[in-house]
């Protein structure tokens, strides 16, 4: 067999593993919506633990952020820092929202705008703003599944043909599982991507220069400007670096599917347990950054830097390996796009559709639509990625400028009684019409900061301002035990 | 849709509960630790030079508070499960 053959049959074994530990782990269940969308709100500190860390070590952070050492230099570094601190900031929301999600039933983010401010309306707007945010993340998914089996076959597979069959397969596998399923998969993805990050992370530099501290050195003296901001770029210097890491740190849980995530714990203090070690986790990434420095000096020239990981691989190791490399690539693209666009429909159908246009709809005919939904999002997002060429990172940047506009909302939600419908709709709306003005006019960054932050300094300010001019709504601080049936647990604390 | 985000009274959220009591400011100040230390100082830490063990400085400097924030949000978790317990008490 040639040297892609072997990649290329050795990456799609792994696919057809994880597809097998999903398809087993939704089968002798019975799929209704609740089981499908949040697993029947019953896992403890391991699935939980699974399922946050599925999402988060995405295509974004293995070929995206190695992409960025190699392209930019020095500003990559801020993807280290906002991961660690946005748990940082989930140790004071997380628990939170969920004993709220316990108290109401809650399912989602929208349905946790739609009861807090009391509005179906907002809740619809933060489902569209949700959604659309979602698909550039989904997209990036798909570009990185395309980026790994066009490297593995030596180009001799296009990268399009490539992203159909990805689609087709996270369709199917979503359809078919639900979200248990996602996160067993998230076991063999994430237990490979560790592995083969480590590995990489100093077989590299090792191969080539025979170490890794002999490889920086060697960089810092071909490329001493390389290591530090703003690297290889002309603005991303240190107001980008600060304003980035603070929208991105504050947006990361912002994400609806992570919002989600956390109604999915057993108790808000396996939230809290969570947050204290997640941060760890991201040592992970200080591999993945060796690989892609190495790559600078290794493979240089290439057109697109997202190739660097895989590129600088295939030139080092034997094909098998580089099958390994691809097939956990192609996993943590894979199982974090089943995640998005299991997300995002659910919030199209419950959160939409049926409360703005269909009240009559039941639970059923509502999980019918979500599943018609994958469909659609997987092929919207499919037609993005074929017709858009921007980096992994530049694409995740978007998201988190759109996405993080929900921060005031949900924190003064938590924290701030007088915060109103009214106050957090007009910010959140002129936060997401300042990003899509910014970036479609190309002004992103704007004044050397992330337009996404400023975007959000508008917001929460006028968040603020319009809460403390309307009224709050009669009786904002009383909590009545009987207008609710809590849903299972303990009777909630007076 | 805006009409009525604007103009509808906010009727039925007399069913909210007393918003979440404030984490307390010792948790804070360990949350603000790496703050400070990944982001807001950032000019004073982003340079290649010395490499320690080998690596560039500032990737270093990331590294270590990769753990150390690790460390901080583990006291804010005791200090918070202790003020947790004694209200629990309390009541």
């Amino acid at each position: 067999m040639s040297p892609s053959g072997v990649a290329l049959t050795i990456i799609f074994g792994i696919i057809a593993a994880g597809a097998g530990i999903g398809f087993l782990a939704g089968a002798h269940r019975k799929m209704d919506l609740e089981q499908w969308t949040v697993g029947g709100r019953g896992f403890g500190v391991l699935l939980t633990y699974l399922l946050m860390a599925g999402e988060v070590y995405t295509t974004f952070s293995f070929l995206g952020a190695s992409g960025w050492a190699y392209s930019r230099g020095g500003p990559a570094l801020y993807i280290m820092a906002y991961l660690t601190l946005a748990y940082v900031v989930s140790f004071f929301i997380l628990p939170q929202i969920w004993e709220m999600g316990r108290e109401y039933g809650l399912q989602t983010e929208a349905d946790f705008f739609g009861r807090r401010y009391d509005s179906k309306y907002l809740a619809g707007f933060v489902c569209v703003v949700g959604v659309a945010f979602l698909i550039p993340y989904v997209q990036l998914q798909v570009t990185g599944l395309g980026i790994i089996v066009e490297v593995a076959s030596a180009e001799g597979i296009g990268r399009t043909p490539a992203m159909v069959t990805a689609v087709v397969l996270v369709a199917s596998f979503v359809l078919a599982s639900g979200v248990r399923a996602v996160a067993w998969v998230s076991v063999l993805k994430d237990s490979l991507m560790v592995l083969a990050a480590v590995a990489i992370g100093i077989g590299v530099p090792y191969a080539h220069f025979g170490g890794i501290g002999k490889m920086f050195a060697a960089l810092a003296h071909a490329r001493p400007a390389h290591l530090t901001m703003p690297g290889a770029t002309a603005n991303l210097g240190h107001t980008w670096y600060l304003s980035t890491v603070l929208l991105t740190s504050l947006g990361f849980y912002m994400w609806p599917h992570a919002f989600a995530a956390s109604f999915t714990a057993e108790s808000g203090d396996t939230l809290r347990r969570n947050a204290v070690v997640m941060p760890l986790y991201t040592l992970t990434l200080a591999f993945i950054f060796f690989t892609g420095f190495t790559a600078v000096l290794v493979v240089p020239g290439l057109s697109n830097g997202d190739m660097a990981l895989l590129a600088v691989v295939r030139n080092t190791f034997p094909a098998w390996f580089l099958g390994v490399i691809g097939g956990a690539g192609a996993l943590t693209a894979m199982v974090p796009a089943a995640i998005f666009t299991l997300t995002a429909a659910t919030l199209f159908a419950k959160n939409l559709y049926r409360p703005l246009f269909a009240p009559a709809m039941t639970d059923d005919q509502v999980e019918r639509l979500a599943r018609v939904m994958v469909v659609v999002l997987s092929l919207v997002s499919l037609s993005f990625a074929i017709y858009s060429s921007t980096t992994l990172v530049s694409l995740l940047l978007l998201g988190y400028a759109g996405i993080a506009q929900f921060f005031p909302g949900v924190v003064l939600g938590l924290y701030w009684k007088r915060a109103t419908r009214r106050g957090v709709f007009a910010g959140m709306v002129v936060g997401v019409a300042t990003v899509a003005l910014l970036s479609l006019t190309k002004r992103d960054p704007c004044f050397g900061f992330n337009a996404g932050f400023v975007a959000l300094c508008l917001n929460f300010l006028l968040t603020a301002i319009i809460s403390l001019t309307t009224v709050p709504g009669p009786a904002m601080d009383r909590f009545h035990k009987h207008d609710l049936a809590p849903r299972g647990g303990r009777p909630f604390k007076t | 849709m805006i009409y009525r985000i604007l103009i509808e009274p906010q009727s039925r959220a007399a069913g909210w509960k007393t918003l979440f009591k404030r984490p307390s400011l010792g948790a804070i100040l360990l949350a603000l630790i790496p703050f400070a230390a990944m982001c807001f100082s950032v000019p004073l830490w982003d340079r290649a030079e010395p490499l320690v063990l080998g690596i560039p400085f500032n990737l270093f400097w990331l590294i270590s508070w990769i753990a150390l924030s690790s460390l901080c949000l583990w006291g804010a978790y005791r200090l918070e499960t202790k003020r947790d317990k004694k209200d629990g008490e309390t009541e």
